[in-house]
């Protein structure tokens, strides 16, 4: 694909943005980019959500590069490059696929992570209960000091105190 | 051609003028996103996993109160006309119509409209419940849109996460899943050239602005959909009681620059309104956005008191049939038609005409 601006050169940042929730790509090539002020990674972006989608896969958010990128939703086989292209999620379970991208995208959009409005409960269910998501967080906490991901491992502490 | 008696007021119950603050806000509209639980989203899915979706909506549909007698419409078999004429009536949005810049419908697209309720489905999300009223009425609507909402949600599993809320298919909607917005006429403030001000001010106060079809749309006659922009981290009612707020300090605003407009410029105000009025009954041809801005006039004259015996319906209804797939289903020609702004003029004409005669 070439550059958006040049036409000439091969594009290697693809930056989507979500502008009142109109989706654009611009692709640009690495000098087009260094121009328009971009410094490696990312554009300089207009929104919140443009911003983070400028920055994941980018090494930004404490996630090596690569790792990121090559990650599929077990359940419905989405990729960051796809919602980055598209601004949308593949299933439910990508917000646990790519949950510490989601929380840093949402304290960026909504100014926080927390749902404080109605909780869903079915009627004859079980309510999604407190205890689900302190097992989940254990899940996550055991799985991110395996892979030496301490930064993230203590993000996952502190909101199981919180639950606690 | 689709039955549109099928609702019980064609679907335009929502402007019959008769909500309170009508003369300034046409309709309130709320939605909420849900997706079913254990589904892959739409954007990801099948065509069977989407008729799949339909089928256990509309099962679910039967069962309740508020949808029991919803008359659905499966966008994807209707023609364009067809489509169009229900995203004019604000029933449908853009993508759900196949409006956008892709111009097709997603198989399984369908509507469930019954009174003031209705349910888009296989939208960006599976379902987006959404509740219209006349006039300012954001408790109205919420309180039909959340029994719609109970009721569906005890019949169908949603989607739902214990810390980030109610899991949507782009993220700027999850949590409450809420967007509010009231549809508002601003000609003072835009006249005054201080409207950009104001929707600046909206922006740092978590609001953002639309025009007149919602998402993507142009600002069309001075009407401006006001809405949320953030749907997590606070509760329902929080978010609608500061679009609430901040809707009520601009309708003020809008209040005062008409005054000025009145008490600085009165002769240019009244020349513009009756000139305007002039137009819309003589005229032989008119184009969408003329016939929008020169109703946009009429409306600002009828609203500072300048021109009686209009009444504020009929420019309601104006608005809605004046729209092209409107005309063209109407006069049975197609959409890009050359002679629809003959056919509009001749509308407009004939119903200015007998509002004034019944009026006397």
């Amino acid at each position: 694909m070439s550059c958006d601006q040049c036409h000439e050169r091969e594009a290697v940042v693809h930056l989507t943005q979500i502008v009142n929730e109109q989706v654009t790509t611009v692709h640009l090539c690495e000098r087009c980019a260094a121009e328009k002020g971009v410094e490696g990674a990312g554009l300089p972006a207009k929104t919140p959500l443009g911003d983070f989608l400028a920055a994941i896969g980018k090494g930004q958010l404490g996630v090596p590069t690569g790792t990121v990128e090559l990650t599929q939703c077990a359940t419905c086989g989405a990729t960051l490059q796809d919602f980055r292209e598209s601004g949308r999620l593949g299933c439910a379970d990508c917000y646990r696929t790519f949950e510490a991208q989601m929380r840093d995208l949402l304290r960026r959009v909504h100014g926080s992570t927390h749902h404080v409005g109605e909780r869903y409960t079915r009627r004859g269910s079980e309510p999604v209960s407190i205890s689900r998501a302190q097992e989940d967080l254990r899940e996550q906490l055991r799985l991110a000091v395996e892979t030496e991901n301490f930064e993230l491992a203590a993000e996952l502490r502190d909101r199981l105190r919180v639950l606690e | 051609m689709i039955d549109l008696t099928l609702l019980a007021d064609g679907g335009l119950g929502w402007l019959d003028a008769s909500g309170p603050e009508s003369h300034l806000v046409l309709s309130t509209r709320i939605r909420l996103a849900r997706n079913l639980a254990g589904r892959v989203f739409v954007g990801r899915n099948s065509e069977s996993e989407r008729e799949s979706v339909l089928q256990d909506v509309e099962a679910a549909a039967r069962d309740t109160v508020l949808l029991r007698h919803a008359a659905r419409f499966r966008l994807d078999r209707l023609d364009l006309v067809e489509r169009h004429l229900l995203h004019e009536r604000h029933l449908v949005s853009r993508e759900l119509a196949g409006l956008g810049p892709e111009a097709r419908t997603r198989s399984g697209a369908a509507l469930l409209v019954q009174d003031r309720v209705g349910v888009m489905l296989n939208e960006e999300d599976h379902l987006r419940l959404q509740a219209l009223q006349s006039g300012f009425a954001l408790e109205a609507a919420y309180a039909d849109l959340d029994r719609v909402d109970t009721e569906l949600g005890q019949r169908l599993a949603f989607a739902f996460h214990p810390e980030f809320g109610y899991l949507t298919s782009c993220p700027t909607n999850v949590g409450t899943g809420l967007r509010a917005s009231v549809l508002i006429h601003l000609p003072g403030l835009v006249l005054t050239k201080e409207i950009s001000k104001v929707l600046q001010g909206l922006s740092q106060v978590g609001l953002t602005f639309r025009g007149l079809y919602g998402e993507g749309s142009e600002v069309v006659g001075n009407f401006f959909q006001l809405s949320n922009q953030t749907t997590l981290g606070q509760t329902e009612s929080e978010l609608l009681d500061h679009l609430g707020k901040v809707v009520r300090q601009v309708m003020d605003y809008e209040e005062q620059a008409r005054q000025v407009l009145l008490r600085n410029a009165p002769a240019i105000i009244e020349d513009k309104v009756w000139r305007a009025y002039g137009l819309l009954s003589y005229a032989r041809a008119l184009s969408f956005d003329e016939a929008m801005n020169l109703l946009s006039g009429v409306r600002l004259g009828v609203g500072v008191g300048l021109i009686p015996g209009v009444s504020i319906y009929t420019l309601n209804k104006l608005l809605i049939h004046a729209q092209p797939a409107h005309l063209a289903a109407a006069e049975g020609l197609p959409l890009d038609d050359p002679e629809l702004p003959l056919h509009r003029a001749h509308l407009v004409r004939r119903t200015l005409e007998a509002d004034v005669g019944r009026r006397g």
